[in-house]
């Protein structure tokens, strides 16, 4: 495998450096060079030079084999408690989609002790067949038993694409399995397609700290498996009129060796810190001057019924537990509301919240980055701004419950009245 | 390879490894406007800031049990600079895996590689990654290097609570809180942010560092096979990349505290987001 410059065609028009997404090339007296160790062999400038054909690569020749052996579309279940995670109905709702573009079934794994209830619900949100993988040792979610029986499952049925959540679970579980199966795996999507002609699943996420999306195919291998993020495809709608089939796996034909176990759940924090599922997060950063005034955020988020973030300057200087970090070294959240408060907006913290629905960003600087991605800006001091904030949805809040309570006693008079 | 010898207590000694990558420095990842490319002239390189995490807590775990911590990378020669920042912080050996035909690896060949590199290093009582690097923030890597070596592995550790003889217990961060794990050993973490606070180099460490030998293995050094090394061992392809565009058309509001919170507050009320 390898690249190569034909210099005879060469004329150094500079049309392979624009097409190449990893800067290898250069263009010296009037030919183009490239730096193998930042090629990737993708082949874009190939595509740009087919003009002058001055770009050869060579390609090993690939095993081919019959992808139409490998049919389904696979959805991981997880459990969350005791239902189904969020992440698994958003992943049923895309994957109705892909499985009918690609004119394929939507099928689930369920792996867990006792969960026929739970199958049932995966087939009402849209699974034509739910794998049922049941005992004691699954109850709770260890990597080693979940990969053992999902790559006996995967390499039993053979699916066209196997879908996870991006979750602590997800993130952990997918990379044994698709490790196991020799497969590619793409992490923390953000956008699937199928291709019209090769009808490869066409995965996009962002990398290098949200500065890049790429483009990721898995052509030549299958499964073709993906983590997508939580809280970017919509969830399935739950119509209990569905009909499907639930296929019990007898896992025990596997001795399940297990090198990990779970003592205890630390309950913390960590669920009222749950950023990353919140639909409303209030995040305050540096700009509040001290510890003692984060409250001013928290309360503000009480308010609103949201949850409560932070930049990395705030949680570095241990005004609040690191499970509230926005940004890329913390979580990434994309909630209906961002309320950014005394955060700058250094593009590590952005990366993690601008894909937010809406965003308000209150800063003493006008000039502060983090206006460049909000749709609501208040130059002003958090310190002033923020609690007048509190204040007026409060009110808000309390006339709208007395509006309410006044149209319901007047629908109450009506009612008694007409009867 | 990779076995724990029986009843062998880690007050003796540890034999740690800590896989580390280098990455640009992501501050100055600047996107060329025109032709959509990543500027990489003139972008510094650093260790992944992750992985100083595992670097520090594989020091620690050594300083408290006694044993050696061995670096290990994959990647272009330059890599040594990241290798010899961790020798500075006072690991003991480095060994970088370089080859033209390691170019273009996704997460599977990389750890595919990475496991070849361990079975040349040799035992191991732990191996300790990042959680995930910050130029393609997968988190594969580790989960995959675990699967390929036949260790156990716990993702997104927050604080090793106990070494014992033949496993540890370590609190892992999830979703729904932090779960207490007991891992087997010889077995694989990946740490979080927030499990320790790195150190910072010395300068007699620095010096030590330049005048240290850094082991470097080519495929055939690690009798790699050469189907499952690089990009042709990738099952993934990136085809494209984009710069997303970000930037909202964003509406400054005015006049006084009250009047901007009351407009603000009213705004919000119309997108039905309270």
């Amino acid at each position: 495998m390898g690249i190569r410059v034909i210099s005879e065609r060469c004329n150094g028009c500079e049309l392979c450096l624009q097409a190449c997404p990893f800067g290898a090339i250069t263009v010296r007296k009037k030919l183009a060079q490239i730096d193998i160790a930042k090629c990737n062999l993708c082949g874009a400038c190939v595509d740009a030079c087919k003009k002058f054909n001055a770009i050869e690569l060579i390609r090993d020749n690939v095993q081919t084999f019959d992808k139409s052996e490998y049919r389904g579309l696979w959805v991981f279940a997880e459990r969350e408690g005791g239902r189904i995670a969020s992440v698994t109905l958003e992943l049923l709702g895309e994957g109705r989609k892909l499985a009918n573009r690609l004119g394929e079934s939507l099928c689930a794994m369920l792996l867990g002790n006792q969960s026929g209830k739970l199958a049932r619900e995966l087939i009402y949100f849209g699974a034509d067949k739910v794998y049922l993988a049941e005992s004691g040792q699954l109850e709770v979610f260890i990597e080693d038993t979940f990969t053992e029986v999902i790559t006996g499952l995967i390499k039993e049925h053979k699916p066209n694409i196997v879908l996870l959540g991006a979750t602590a679970i997800g993130r952990s579980l997918a990379p044994r399995v698709a490790s196991r199966l020799e497969t590619g795996l793409t992490a923390d999507c953000t956008g699937l397609e199928i291709d019209a002609e090769s009808k490869d699943l066409i995965q996009t996420r962002p990398a290098f700290g949200g500065n890049l999306m790429a483009t990721i195919i898995c052509s030549n291998h299958r499964p073709q498996m993906a983590s997508v993020r939580p809280k970017v495809f919509n969830a399935a709608q739950r119509d209990e009129l569905r009909i499907g089939r639930i296929i019990k796996y007898d896992y025990k034909q596997h001795t399940l060796t297990q090198r990990a176990q779970l003592l205890a759940v630390v309950k913390d924090v960590a669920e009222a810190a749950n950023i990353a599922e919140a639909d409303i997060i209030v995040a305050g950063g540096r700009g509040l001057g001290n510890a003692e005034n984060f409250n001013i955020i928290e309360q503000l988020a009480e308010a609103l019924g949201g949850a409560v973030g932070a930049s990395r300057g705030v949680v570095d200087a241990g005004w609040i537990p690191y499970a509230h970090q926005v940004g890329q070294t913390g979580k990434t959240v994309r909630p209906n509301l961002y309320i950014a408060c005394g955060i700058r907006g250094a593009i590590q913290h952005l990366v993690g919240m601008r894909s937010s629905k809406i965003v308000v960003a209150i800063n003493k600087d006008a000039k502060a980055p983090i206006f460049n991605v909000a749709d609501y800006g208040i130059v002003g001091d958090v310190l002033e701004v923020v609690p007048a904030l509190t204040i007026e949805i409060k009110r808000r809040c309390v006339k709208e419950q007395e509006s309410l309570a006044v149209s319901k006693s007047k629908q109450e008079h009506e009612f008694a009245l007409s009867s | 390879m990779a076995q724990l010898v029986e009843g062998r207590t880690f007050k003796t000694k540890m034999n740690i490894i800590v896989c580390v990558k280098q990455v640009p420095d992501t501050l100055e990842v600047n996107i060329n406007k025109e032709t959509n490319t990543l500027i990489r002239e003139g972008v510094d390189t650093v260790i992944n800031p992750f992985d100083l995490y595992a670097v520090e807590e594989g020091l620690r775990l050594k300083e408290q049990y006694s044993g050696m911590v061995t670096v290990l990378s994959m990647g272009p020669p330059q890599v040594v600079d990241t290798l010899r920042q961790a020798l500075s912080l006072g690991a003991d050996n480095a060994v970088l895996l370089s080859d033209i035909g390691f170019a273009g690896a996704d997460t599977l060949a990389t750890s595919y590689a990475l496991a070849r590199g361990v079975r040349k290093i040799g035992s191991f009582d732990l191996i300790v990654c990042g959680r995930q690097a910050v130029d393609g923030d997968t988190a594969h890597v580790g989960p995959s290097l675990a699967e390929r070596l036949g260790v156990g592995h716990v993702s997104c550790v927050m604080r090793i609570c106990e070494m014992a003889d033949g496993n540890m217990t370590v609190e892992r961060m999830t979703e729904r809180g932090i779960e207490q794990i007991k891992l087997s050993l010889p077995g694989l973490i990946t740490v979080a942010k927030g499990i320790n606070e790195p150190r910072p180099p010395s300068l007699k460490g620095k010096i030590a560092a330049e005048r240290s030998d850094i082991t470097v293995w080519s495929a055939e050094d690690i009798a790699a096979d050469t189907n499952r090394i690089g990009l042709k061992g990738s099952p993934t392809r990136v085809v494209k990349m984009t710069t997303p565009e970000h930037h909202r058309a964003g509406q400054m509001l005015e006049g006084s505290v009250r009047e901007q919170v009351t407009d603000l507050v009213s705004k919000l009320h119309q997108a039905e987001l309270l």
